[in-house]
């Protein structure tokens, strides 16, 4: 029996002690480091179910590592400025009175990348969550403020020490931008940027503007020190930043899990795109020589992490499980051998794919029921 | 559609000459101390850089008197924080600077972006603290130690934006971005 505790199980539920699912630190560096800087670390999607993370399983990203700001929400603003026709400032308060949006999106790190060395989803995948945000659209902000002529960028900004900023297209804020203070039914968390995170729904994650304090409209690409680290030679391969392509992976069964004899399965995994809602998810259990169309749950939503299933009949032959998703623009999520032949390159295990990563992730299945990364 | 239904919303168009007017009247209008204060943004024209002026000389200092050295290590490269000098040589050498390490203060487009994040970013924990003089130094310093610029530069708000990165104009734009498009076309996706 668990017994009532004020703190722990009556004012703020706890999970089961036997439930034991936990975010890791991800792309080999400590967190907290040296400094006391959080870094990368990943979500658990080997256990997840349904398409929402819960906040305290959500990733987190922060490019120089970060202290978390502890912001009073009563001393916080937001400022607007730059080519509009009123430059204003808005309270927490002040943002509550205007109207709101509800919506499911994910934010995925540019930094999601499989590799052959990766062994569990959460090692390939777990830099993307989805949850449900709240708060008022940029478009109404930017339209109480007025855009001016020529207004084409606009540069956001964090109030964390590092003051991180970037730059994104004004036709983007216009489009569906939100800047958010609810996620999953409660305040944005401090890690997720409390009380105010600027969602730029299927952008690179780095453009989720935390602890969101000011909006600065301006006529050029403002080069802040992001959007330097987002320099390329190539313009093929920035071109295929900032957007995230349709993306898919198996959660279950994947990388580390076993099993336990032949017979029938549920395969489960997310699919997502930063083009829109997910329209087609299929998955392949021979290797990618036939696809089935898998079952999505629920609504695809655009922007959102997508659940689908496939029930299969394992007859405890090696095999190899696959998924690819399309989107709502029909783009089809590639394999690794496709992008290396885009880029002419060799398809080894070295091969990395550049740009974001959105190639399919196989697992390989054993005959003893183990289940490892197809890439390795 | 009729031509007659379409005329008056044209003529609405035609006569908004003025700003559009706010929607809701939420919101507080900033002073002008608040919005000077708070832009702290420095784009690549340097046009809202503030007065003052630095050299390498003074920068080198200023580099171990401000802790720099602490993290960056002693030449910038032996520390635990981000290297800030190539390994590769100075700048001019034979490696090409898409060769080399992703350094701000040597592959930045303009010497604006090292001011602003020295001056937003730095030193970490004090950040804010060093005064305009103290960042064109430093800039400074840390240009010269990557051989974009020589010993006896002086940085200010106008020479700071003309300074000549090694990058030029080798590096990719982005397309423009609209709604409800494939970012490359032909990719395989």
């Amino acid at each position: 029996m668990i017994k009532g505790d004020k703190d722990n199980q009556i004012a703020y539920g706890n999970r089961s002690r036997f439930v034991t699912s936990v975010r890791i630190p991800h792309g080999g560096r400590a967190s907290p480091d040296d400094f006391g800087l959080t870094f990368h670390v990943a979500t658990p999607l080997q256990d997840s179910v349904g398409v929402i993370t819960p906040s305290s399983l959500h990733y987190m990203g922060t490019t120089r590592g970060s202290f978390l700001p502890d912001i009073d929400p009563r001393e916080h603003r937001l400022m607007i400025h730059g080519l509009v026709d009123r430059a204003l400032t808005f309270t927490m308060e002040d943002l509550k009175r205007l109207p709101s949006v509800t919506r499911l999106h994910f934010i995925e790190c540019a930094g999601n990348r499989t590799s052959s060395r990766a062994k569990t989803v959460q090692e390939t995948h777990g830099m993307t969550s989805c949850a449900e945000w709240t708060g008022v659209l940029l478009s109404t902000l930017l339209k109480e403020c007025g855009l001016k002529g020529g207004a084409s960028w606009f540069v956001a900004e964090g109030a964390e020490e590092v003051k991180g900023a970037s730059s994104m297209p004004i036709a983007k804020a216009m489009d569906d931008c939100i800047v958010a203070y609810g996620m999953n039914g409660e305040p944005v968390r401090p890690q997720q940027g409390f009380p105010l995170r600027l969602m730029v729904p299927g952008f690179e994650g780095i453009f989720h503007t935390k602890w969101l304090r000011r909006i600065k409209v301006v006529d050029r690409y403002y080069m802040n020190y992001n959007d330097f680290g987002h320099l390329h030679d190539d313009a093929t391969v920035a071109a295929l930043s900032y957007q995230i392509g349709p993306k898919s992976v198996i959660t279950f069964p994947s990388g580390g899990q076993l099993l336990p004899g032949r017979g029938s399965y549920e395969i489960s995994g997310l699919a997502w795109s930063g083009g829109g809602a997910i329209k087609k998810v299929e998955v392949s259990t021979d290797g990618g020589r036939r696809w089935n169309n898998a079952e999505i749950k629920g609504i695809a939503h655009r922007m959102a992490h997508t659940r689908f299933s496939y029930q299969w009949n394992w007859d405890g032959n090696e095999t190899e499980l696959q998924s690819r998703c399309t989107d709502e623009l029909g783009s089809v999520q590639p394999s690794r051998a496709q992008v290396a032949k885009f880029f002419n390159k060799p398809l080894d295990a070295s091969f990395s794919p550049p740009g974001l990563d959105n190639t399919i992730q196989p697992w390989k299945i054993d005959r003893d029921g183990s289940v490892t990364n197809g890439n390795a | 559609m009729g031509m007659l239904k379409v005329l008056p919303l044209v003529l609405l168009m035609g006569s908004t000459a003025p700003a559009q007017s706010p929607t809701y009247g939420v919101g507080r209008t900033p002073s002008a101390e608040e919005l000077r204060a708070a832009d702290i943004s420095i784009g690549s024209t340097g046009e809202e850089l503030p007065p003052g002026r630095g050299t390498p000389k003074e920068g080198a200092q200023l580099y171990r008197a401000k802790g720099c050295a602490g993290c960056h290590g002693a030449t910038g490269i032996e520390g635990r924080a981000p290297i800030l000098k190539s390994k590769s040589g100075p700048a001019g050498s034979d490696v090409d600077i898409w060769k080399r390490e992703r350094i701000l203060p040597l592959r930045a487009p303009f010497a604006t972006t090292v001011w602003d994040y020295i001056n937003r970013a730095m030193p970490l924990n004090r950040e804010g603290t060093l005064t305009a003089d103290e960042v064109y130094a430093l800039t400074a310093f840390l240009l010269n130690i990557n051989g974009v610029i020589p010993e006896d530069k002086v940085l200010d708000a106008q020479s700071l934006p003309k300074v000549k990165m090694p990058i030029g104009e080798r590096y990719a734009r982005l397309p423009e971005w609209k709604p409800s498009t494939p970012r490359l076309k032909g990719y395989p996706y």
